[in-house]
């Protein structure tokens, strides 16, 4: 058996709108992440970023619905369990999920450790108070925040302190991967730091075993995780290690992206910024071709006609285009000349 | 430095205070600020350091307790409607969260014919308007025959933002106050706002008062860069004085705490 905590194979997802039309906004994602791993999610908003997380779970609830695929999380496979057993045995204790919103989760009229208890309980009802408040004080000193925020209500701590409380407590049962959808993008540079750095604890003291973190701060990613898989219109385009897919990236999408980036360090001054122009594109009537096409700077006429598939370079890189390695590198000498 | 420009707006010893006794707060404290034609500076400091609090004052929204504020070399007047109307010609803002700066139950062409309105060209036949309303959504890359007969919930995040850009150029006001209005999207599309910040700059002319709390941000767009911290500026200069040579340990932090990728990011400084 491999050594996967996380893998998912050809995992589709649909939308089922009011109008009974359906929406793949995860088609056909097939994802990996080894013990002591992360993975980031890079794509601008509207890609389906957010539901490829909530996908992973293996927990649904309409408007989302399973279509295919298989997620197998530390060896189990979880698709297709219904949402009951999955919310049972594998919801908290296995995986856990971290909403941009987190903090807002708490409840402003109980005080911390309650919020804690609930989550315990729903797992073993049997855990005395006083046992839950031990594992808990002790997973907080771990993790840098102090014991006396268990005693406080969530209107006495800050933002970035809530958010860190949410955190902390989801990963109170140990779940073997943690799902981060954007946890630090609703708060200050100060904040988000003490935020990455708590993640980074819980990978290194072993809390969790691996982490899949989305975002579309692409400097965050690649300060944060090991590989980068950046997503289009639903689909996987490039997936490289972080390094590469930041100074060496292939897809034209992902080119695009790197173009967007902003850190305070010399040189920044002089290059314009080169945004990608347009929206995605509306998944209810996907193109049949590439879905970047209409957005391409290079795109060709047959780009339009047969959907693109992904060309595997090895040593885990690949991506969706019909262009080989040597000409896309060539195109983007060109474009920065 | 700047000799020959215009100083459009500044502020002496500008100090407002929150509460009394025992909850008093400084959030603004003695700030003194100037801000010439064609220049885009950059107000950066934490949550909670009196970014906004500044911001208000500027605008005129809210009353200092201490110190004045010049409008082009007059003291500021605000005492009557007439004036803080006059006032409001030349100086205009957009806020973070641009779901909340629309009113939802009006089309988006409403927004843009009552800055047309507001212009003074409320006579004007409907194709004049309607050129002109063309010309700005053409400006922030919209297109106009899209854009008429939607809601504002039916457009993104970036797009809204971008017609809040649209409304400032119709507006053609002398000073745009940007409130922190990039936090709420996607680095794609705040890449594009950027740019249309410095092309309001070297096109019209425009000010730009750019309020973050990422340094990095401000590091891009401005001409200069004032560092907040509670209610006071710790640190001020021009961008590459300020970001790449800061002096002040706070300043040094807020950099560090930015995420970089030709540098190491060093995470144990928490």
């Amino acid at each position: 058996m491999s050594n996967y905590m996380l893998e998912v194979k050809e995992l589709t997802t649909k939308y089922i709108t009011r109008f009974k039309e359906n929406v793949y906004a995860v088609d056909h994602v097939s994802l990996a992440v080894e013990e002591g791993k992360s993975l980031g999610i890079a794509g601008e908003s509207g890609c389906g970023k957010s539901t490829l997380a909530l996908s992973l779970m293996g927990y649904y609830f309409p408007p989302l619905h399973y279509t295919s695929g298989e997620i197998i999380i530390n060896g189990k496979n979880i698709s297709g369990m219904d949402p009951d057993s999955v919310r049972k045995l594998i919801l908290g204790k296995e995986i856990a999920y971290i909403p941009q919103s987190a903090m807002n989760a708490l409840n402003p009229t109980q005080k911390i450790i309650r919020f804690i208890e609930d989550v315990v309980h729903a797992h073993h009802p049997d855990a005395s108070k006083e046992y839950i408040l031990e594992l808990a004080t002790e997973r907080f000193e771990t993790l840098g925040l102090p014991p006396n925020v268990l005693e406080k209500y969530p209107v006495e701590l800050s933002g970035g302190m809530k958010q860190r409380t949410v955190i902390a407590t989801s990963v109170i049962l140990g779940p073997k991967v943690l799902i981060a959808d954007e946890p630090s993008s609703a708060l200050d540079v100060t904040s988000q730091k003490k935020v990455i750095k708590m993640l980074r604890d819980m990978m290194d003291k072993g809390i969790i075993k691996s982490m899949i973190f989305i975002t579309h701060e692409l400097p965050l990613l690649y300060n944060v995780t090991d590989d980068i898989m950046v997503m289009y219109a639903g689909q996987i385009v490039e997936q490289a290690s972080a390094k590469n897919a930041v100074f060496d990236p292939l897809h034209p999408y992902a080119y695009g992206l790197m173009g967007a980036i902003i850190v305070p360090e010399e040189g920044l001054r002089d290059v314009s910024l080169r945004a990608i122009p347009g929206v995605p594109p509306n998944l209810k009537d996907p193109p049949s071709g590439c879905r970047f096409a209409e957005r391409c700077k290079f795109v060709q006429p047959e780009c339009l006609v047969n959907s693109v598939l992904m060309r595997e370079l090895g040593n885990n890189r690949a991506y969706r285009c019909i262009f080989t390695e040597e000409e896309l590198r060539e195109f983007y000498q060109n474009d920065k000349k | 430095m700047i000799k020959n420009k215009k100083i459009y707006l500044s502020a002496k010893g500008l100090t407002k205070v929150f509460g009394f006794g025992r909850t008093r707060t400084l959030a603004v404290d003695h700030v003194d600020l100037d801000l010439y034609e064609g220049e885009v500076i950059s107000i950066v400091g934490e949550s909670g350091s009196g970014k906004t609090t500044l911001a208000k004052l500027l605008l005129g929204l809210i009353n200092p307790t201490e110190g004045e504020i010049y409008f082009e070399g007059k003291e500021r007047d605000l005492s009557t409607n007439k004036k803080r109307v006059a006032y409001w010609k030349n100086i205009q803002a957009i806020f973070q969260d641009p779901f909340s700066s629309y009113n939802i139950f009006n089309k988006i062409d409403a927004v843009l014919l009552d800055c047309i309105r507001m212009r003074g060209d409320g006579r004007l036949p409907y194709s004049e308007k309607v050129e002109m309303m063309e010309k700005a959504c053409s400006f922030v890359n919209l297109k106009f025959d899209e854009m008429t007969n939607k809601y504002p919930f039916e457009l993104s995040g970036g797009q809204m933002q971008r017609l809040m850009i649209a409304r400032i150029f119709l507006l053609n006001p002398k000073i745009l106050l940007a409130d922190e209005i990039t936090s709420m999207i996607d680095a794609c599309s705040r890449a594009t706002i950027l740019d249309m910040l410095l092309q309001l700059r070297d096109d019209i002319g425009m000010s730009v008062i750019f309020i973050t709390h990422d340094i990095g941000l401000a590091y891009f767009v401005s001409d200069k860069v004032y560092i907040m911290d509670q209610g006071m500026f710790v640190e001020s200069g021009t961008a590459d004085e300020v970001i790449l040579n800061p002096k002040e340990p706070y300043t040094q932090r807020l950099i560090s705490d930015v995420p970089k990728i030709y540098e190491e990011w060093d995470l144990s400084t928490v």
